[in-house]
């Protein structure tokens, strides 16, 4: 077992980890950050994605023993201060981007790490940035919308009615 | 996966001395080898984690004007600054998903040699040089076949020097699922000379080829290969194209990099 | 204006905050105080003897702690097939037993043939290693067409062969035979309807737990329709009353119909545990769900369409082999049977319409019900033979369709179904007005500019959502009832919960049910919250499947609040001195008509519960009311769709670049909530025409066994905003249930296959390759190239 700290969502963590343990098992058993959900074992669903000194991810795909000493960001950690959910959270509800939720979490946090780079996104550069993010329940067309409209530009109203 | 230590060395040297135990293994960006680790197909019982070496991060440019590559830079990062060297950013730009680019490495992608990443086809067709912790290797006698390499046991990837091209360009077709290359073709154009490599068609991994090169120097354009083919024997073949599809792309994906070089 | 609020608004997800700051509650997210974790030791081949099991090494192996194999199993029930088809010469289909645990045999690629409960997954792993199996391995079945020749190795050697059932439906041979030699013309298509795998985003989780203090166990699991799995379980397999077995479907990522059945899985969870003393848990991972998790589709057809002199659809007949896999699922052997032949007739008016069905067992993952179950199978077949047979003709597509439509209802059609009523007409029109199908030459133009070919194609469906009734689905076959069930229970100070039998893993029933009740009311929709997904909380309901949770399951909610209202307007009346007769509810007060005399909701609500002014000699105190509500009919949604594709002629991809659907699913509850409901069916069903494909080889191995190989559809794969409309303003709504609403969550997937591959077709057809009549799916870059090249 090695002992790692790192610092998640602000907060400093610590714990004894194995070798093997990977950064997704370590946040939802250890720290029962439960909301990083693991969809596939390939490195291909996205379902993982957290933010690991600012960069997205795929905390499956990474070892706990590795984020020693590293800013680690999870979904737990995007609501505002006041537990308001954030620009990006709040546009997924606005334009109904999420069904399911189980892909969310990583949807979200890819999102917030394509917006930090590019600010205004073109809608191409949403798809292709959205790769390595799988959602099987909204053919994606809201997620691409929400992302958009977080970014402050303008996109069609919910719903046609 | 099986149960094994995990170690962090912060230099080359310590982390070639913790390579030197039985049974050890260097990670690096995990991209690959940390799935390969969950479905139990390799057993270490030391993981040498190489991504906190800073000797082996960074971009910079050579006493001979060429682009060196950290071996443990990742893919990001080479998007980001390998500026000077146009065709090799925007391949590592579309290599996997952005979250895949912050963590694998170039030189973990070298060591690997998948028969469909695309690091290969960019230091084969550069004619780069892989530098190890022990020596220099030039990259037409890197590769030795699909996830076949000239490196050593314990043997690291610590850079990677690419002769800058005039124009080049990576054209991937990519595999549905995987994303992988189901065909990927690297042309570069330097002042000697075309290079043109292909990966993931040979059941040979990255390979040149050499009738689109000599036709490609002495008239670099699409038409010079008009009447050029790769034979689909020793293509791979499998559930997303035929060995003979696979040939054809060569074809089509050589065209359309020539088009694109810049 | 849209409404902002009640049936027709678009209110913001109420679900969407916990999922938004990781705060769902998934079964995996439940762990069980000393819980251990179960390995399953798989089969690596497709068929097999197992000569012997030795657990003896691996016992003894760090943390382990019980291992079971088949034989632990035998005085427990197999997994139950929940519907009995009779086939065509009356006889019972087969059906094999289907073990938790593999007897004797290995019959596909991850058959489970130990399980090893460890203090830890990986200790449970490991011992799984040390575990000695000798498997005699035996020729795999895999190719139906083979499997059912004379002599064929036999998936079940107490079987005669290997077919289920060999079934027929809809017009007799001497009608269908007369209609196809009268025909002036007659197109034949052969097509393969390409097997998938659901993959819902949360991979199957069970946690068993039981309690030695009352005999109870309780199940938590990824499931569709936690009724459903008590049922099943408890009486078929494990022998549990349902009084001491509690199921819990928590928040459940996804499920698109392989969540509904009941697997192996949980069957082994909840027995291990009383059998371990300890709460047993097993999570899948992705790669143990390709070869666990039911299968979808996977039919071979040939379909013939018999046409008169005026091309009017005169017959049409189908002979189908539909892949059972290895062992009957829940429901498999209803999709290609009552999922199936009762929409063969599709939106068309053809008099004769007839089905034959043969079921075959392979070595290969169980197939059964995956989004649309049985009708993107029909529409798929019936909207090829139609493009194709127009194309034979030289006719416009949309205009064969619409010569043939049904336009008077009721209508009863040759495959015993009557549709309630429709509008093809309707939904066309509009597709033709969003698609600007005038426009098209010239899109078509500027795509050759580019070198591409650019090909349109147009598609209409029928589907049946809600089967029902009960009786006449037990006369069927179904060993289940299809109602569902609904309690409004209205507390004190007027807040409400309703108890429903429908799950939610998805659809936003939270926010949707309670829009309707509030509607009802006259009240907020905040003081309405619903509760789902556990059977010691709700009343006995089916679950959520085959678009159903709201024409079913709603219309029991609908039900159960009118008769909140019938009583309420008592008391009511009771405090207002007046008949309750003439007591009016609205916006959430109770009037005597014609006088400003009210009172309000909250103050009728109470005195129910406070019962000091009450008419206790006539009626109880308290307020809260159970309604079972049994459809009388199906609902039949419809619509018309169309989308472009670009081919390039040069690799062979196939890019979607503008897509129309016009529905018709009757009235519409929440519009956001119908439209993200298309958007996903859509998203599958180009995932189907393009993409993903299931896919064995010779020896049963399975060759897309994760997303490396088994294409998902990602953001880049499907259409731009811009050039992507789905409408559903053509609405005629149900006739038989109380809300008229039909269900919306399987016609993007039954309706998208067939059009993006007639367009394919299209497109090829324009480029000069007259010779490619059909390309099955998934259309590859691969297919679509070895098509032109006439490879």
């Amino acid at each position: 077992m090695t002992k790692v700290t790192m610092t998640v969502n602000g907060k400093s963590v610590s714990g004894e980890v194995k070798g093997n343990t990977l950064l997704s098992d370590f946040l939802r058993e250890d720290l029962r950050l439960t909301g990083t959900h693991v969809g596939c074992d390939t490195s291909q669903c996205g379902a993982c994605v957290v933010h690991v000194n600012g960069e997205a991810v795929k905390s499956c795909t990474m070892f706990a023993a590795e984020a020693d000493g590293a800013e680690v960001g999870t979904i737990e950690g995007q609501s505002n201060e006041d537990g308001s959910l954030n620009v990006i959270q709040q546009a997924f509800q606005d334009h109904h981007g999420l069904q399911c939720g189980f892909c969310t979490p990583g949807m979200v946090m890819s999102a917030a790490a394509l917006l930090k780079d590019n600010p205004k996104p073109s809608e191409a550069e949403i798809r292709d940035y959205l790769e390595g993010n799988i959602c099987r329940c909204t053919g994606y067309h809201n997620i691409v919308k929400a992302i958009m409209a977080a970014s402050g530009q303008d996109v069609p109203a919910v719903a046609a009615e | 996966m099986y149960s094994f230590d995990i170690q962090r060395p912060s230099t080359v040297a310590d982390a070639v001395a913790a390579l030197a135990t039985d049974e050890a293994q260097p990670l690096g960006g995990g991209q690959t080898l940390i799935p390969t680790l969950k479905q139990r197909l390799a057993a270490p019982s030391v993981l040498v984690s190489l991504s906190g070496i800073a000797e082996m991060k960074g971009i910079c440019t050579g006493d001979d004007g060429s682009l060196c590559i950290g071996g443990g830079t990742t893919h990001a990062t080479v998007a980001a600054e390998a500026g000077a060297y146009l065709g090799l950013a925007s391949l590592a730009g579309n290599i996997g998903d952005p979250a895949v680019r912050n963590r694998g490495t170039i030189g973990g992608s070298l060591a690997n040699n998948d028969p469909s990443a695309c690091y290969p086809a960019a230091a084969l067709a550069s004619g780069a040089t892989i530098v190890t912790n022990s020596r220099e290797i030039a990259a037409d006698d890197y590769f030795q076949g699909m996830f076949a390499t000239a490196l050593e046991e314990g043997e690291i990837v610590t850079e990677v020097r690419f002769p800058v091209p005039e124009k080049s360009a990576y054209m991937k077709f990519e595999q549905p699922a995987s994303r992988f290359a189901l065909v990927g073709v690297f042309v570069a154009k330097y002042a000697d000379g075309v290079r043109v490599a292909v990966t993931g068609a040979s059941e040979e991994g990255v390979f040149r080829w050499s009738e689109a090169e000599a036709a490609l120097s002495s008239n670099f354009s699409a038409d010079a290969l008009e009447g050029l083919s790769v034979s689909g024997d020793g293509m791979i073949s499998d559930l997303h194209g035929s060995g003979a599809y696979r040939a054809h792309l060569v074809g089509v994906m050589t065209k359309r990099a020539v088009v694109a070089a810049r | 204006m849209p409404k902002d609020h009640g049936i027709g608004a678009s209110p913001k997800r109420r679900e969407d905050v916990r999922f938004l700051t990781g705060a769902g509650n998934y079964t995996d997210d439940i762990n069980v105080h000393g819980q251990a974790y179960v390995h399953f030791l798989r089969s690596d081949v497709a068929h097999g003897t197992i000569k012997a099991i030795d657990t003896s090494a691996a016992e003894s192996m760090p943390g382990v702690v019980k291992i079971f194999t088949g034989a632990d199993f035998e005085g427990v029930g197999g997994l139950p097939c929940g519907w009995q088809v009779t086939d065509k010469h009356g006889e019972p289909m087969k059906e094999p037993a289907h073990p938790v645990l593999c007897q004797g045999k290995v019959r596909h690629v991850g058959d489970p043939i130990a399980a090893v409960v460890a203090d830890s997954l990986e200790e449970a792993r490991t011992a799984a290693e040390a575990i000695d199996v000798d498997i005699e391995e035996l020729p795999a079945v895999v190719d139906m067409g083979a499997a059912l020749e004379s002599g064929a190795t036999k998936v079940h050697d107490d079987l005669d062969d290997n077919l289920c059932y060999d079934w027929q439906f809809g017009t007799d041979t001497e009608t269908t035979d007369a209609a196809f030699a009268k025909a002036a013309h007659v197109t034949t298509l052969e097509l393969v309807n390409n097997r998938l795998v659901a993959n819902p985003m949360e991979p199957r989780v069970a946690v068993g737990d039981y309690s030695r203090a009352n005999d109870e166990h309780t199940l938590y699991t990824t499931s569709q329709n936690p009724h459903v799995i008590r049922l099943l379980m408890g009486a078929f397999v494990l022998g549990i009353p349902e009084h001491k077995l509690r199921v819990v479907a928590p928040d459940v990522g996804g499920g698109f119909g392989t969540k509904i059945f009941h697997y192996a899985e949980e069957a082994f969870c909840t027995f291990a545990a009383k059998a371990c003393n300890r709460p047993v848990k097993w999570t899948s991972t992705r790669s143990e769900a390709f070869m666990s998790d039911a299968h979808g589709r996977d039919h071979v057809t040939k379909i013939e369409l018999a046409l008169d002199a005026d091309n009017n659809f005169i017959g049409v007949r189908t002979d189908t082999k539909a892949n059972m896999g290895a062992y009957l699922s829940t429901f498999s052997s209803s999709v290609p049977t009552w999922l199936h032949g009762t929409l063969m007739a599709g939106n068309y008016k053809t008099p004769a319409v007839q089905v034959n069905v043969k079921a075959v067992f392979t070595n290969t993952v169980p197939v059964d019900a995956y989004r649309g179950a049985g009708r993107p199978e029909a529409t798929f077949q019936l909207e090829r033979v139609i493009d194709k047979a127009a194309r034979e003709l030289g006719v416009d597509p949309i205009a064969l369709r619409r010569q043939n439509f049904i336009t008077q209802f009721p209508y009863a059609t040759p495959v015993a179904v009557e549709y309630d009523t429709g509008d093809y007409e309707a939904t066309m029109a509009k597709m033709e007005e969003l698609m600007d199908i005038p426009g098209f030459a010239a899109r078509r133009a500027e795509s050759e500019k580019n070198g591409m070919l650019r090909g349109l194609g147009v598609n209409c469906f029928i589907e049946a959502c809600g089967i029902a009734p009960s009786n006449l689905v037990g006369q069927l076959g179904a060993r289940a009832g299809l109602y569902d069930a609904a309690t409004v229970r209205v507390n004190a100070t007027g807040s409400i919960s309703v108890m429903v039998g429908a799950h939610s893993h998805g659809q936003g029933h939270e926010t949707v049910f309670p829009q309707v009740v509030a509607e009802m009311l006259g009240i907020d929709e905040s003081m309405i919250d619903i509760v789902h997904g556990d059977t010691s909380k709700i009343p006995f309901g089916m679950g959520t499947y085959g678009s159903r949770s709201l024409a079913v399951c709603g219309s029991a909610m609908v039900r159960a609040t009118e008769k909140i209202i019938n009583k309420a307007k008592k008391i009511a009346g009771h405090l207002l001195e007046a008949s309750d007769s003439d007591i009016e509810l609205k916006d959430g007060q109770f009037t005597v008509a014609g006088t400003d005399k009210s009172v309000a909701w909250g103050d009728v609500t109470l005195a129910a519960y406070v019962p000091h002014n009450y008419p206790l000699e006539d009626i109880e105190p308290g307020l809260e009311e159970t309604a079972f509500y049994d459809p009388a009919n199906f609902t039949y949604p419809a619509g018309a769709y169309a989308c472009e594709v670009e081919v390039d002629p040069d690799t062979g991809k196939v890019t979607i670049e503008k897509f129309v659907s016009a529905d018709d699913f009757g009235n519409v509850v929440n519009p956001m909530i119908v439209e993200g409901q298309v958007h996903g069916g859509i998203a599958q069903g180009i995932g189907q025409a393009l993409l993903e494909n299931c896919a064995y080889d010779e020896n049963g191995q399975l060759l897309s066994a994760s997303y490396m190989d088994y294409a998902m559809p990602r953001a880049d794969d499907l259409p731009h905003m811009a050039d992507y409309v789905v409408d559903h303003s053509c609405q005629t709504p149900c006739t038989h249930n109380p809300l008229g609403v039909k269900g919306c969550g399987e016609a993007g997937a039954i309706g998208s296959p067939p059009t993006v591959v007639n367009a394919v077709i299209d497109a090829l057809h324009s480029g000069g390759h007259t010779h490619v009549s059909h390309i099955d799916m998934p259309v590859t870059p691969s297919r679509v190239w070895a098509a032109i090249n006439g490879q």
